[in-house]
């Protein structure tokens, strides 16, 4: 089955992005296909490479980044959810003047739009979030 | 059309279950996870509830139960699936209700 998974919580904030990625992992296990995971609120948070959590503990983002070259996954962040956080890609940073860009491998950051398509082209879609 | 809920807040502290319960037609199947298994456990309030409620299943997280230290006190008529199973109870079901 098709699923697609939406996440509107940040990382170790409480537990959505754990939970997500527990799910998003055990779906793909059972042969489930994730045409898409999407992050918006505060979850962008989940895609900034710049996260420095300490070793003997799990790096979320780094977990997203593995599952995505394991199953080509399609990791999409809001951008306006984005903007907002100061998470951005280099393309943004040269839009908006900035000196940086923080977005993780395996992340990109594209429009709302995104998630309405998740919702029509997949089976489920299941939400995580705060 | 059958739905899944999903309640991830505690029903000491938001009104999520609550509201679910409320809404939640026959046939339909609400799991407990994160914060949320503590509506399953015995002797409470949302425990009460749920045993009051007919032909809505319950679910609970097994591995959530566990990491809250509370996996012996679960209300009898609750499932207690792992993520396999909770994957399977999306695939099941027709939509997914995150009630958050």
């Amino acid at each position: 089955m098709k699923f697609s998974i939406q996440i509107n919580e940040g990382p170790y904030q409480h537990q959505a992005a754990d939970s997500a990625y527990q799910f998003a992992k055990a779906s793909l296990a059972k042969g489930h296909e994730i045409f898409r995971v999407f992050f918006y609120h505060d979850g962008v948070n989940n895609a900034t490479r710049l996260a420095v959590p300490p070793q003997d503990d799990r790096n979320i983002t780094q977990q997203w980044t593995e599952l995505q070259k394991e199953h080509n996954l399609d990791l999409v962040v809001c951008i306006a959810a984005a903007q907002r956080r100061g998470l951005m890609d280099e393309d943004e940073a040269k839009r908006q003047g900035k000196d940086a860009n923080n977005i993780a491998e395996g992340f990109r950051i594209s429009g709302l739009g995104q998630l309405i398509e998740a919702g029509i082209e997949s089976d489920r879609l299941v939400t995580f979030g705060a | 059309m059958t739905t899944l809920h999903t309640v991830n807040k505690s029903p000491f502290n938001s009104s999520a279950f609550d509201d679910c319960l409320g809404l939640a037609k026959s046939g339909s199947t609400v799991l407990l996870y994160e914060d949320g298994v503590y509506a399953a456990t015995s002797g409470t309030k949302p425990a009460d509830a749920i045993a009051n409620t007919d032909g809505v299943t319950f679910a609970v997280l097994g591995p959530d139960l566990k990491a809250r230290g509370v996996e012996g006190k679960i209300a009898d008529g609750i499932k207690v699936v792992d993520y396999d199973g909770f994957v399977d109870l999306v695939a099941e079901h027709d939509k997914v209700h995150a009630w958050l």
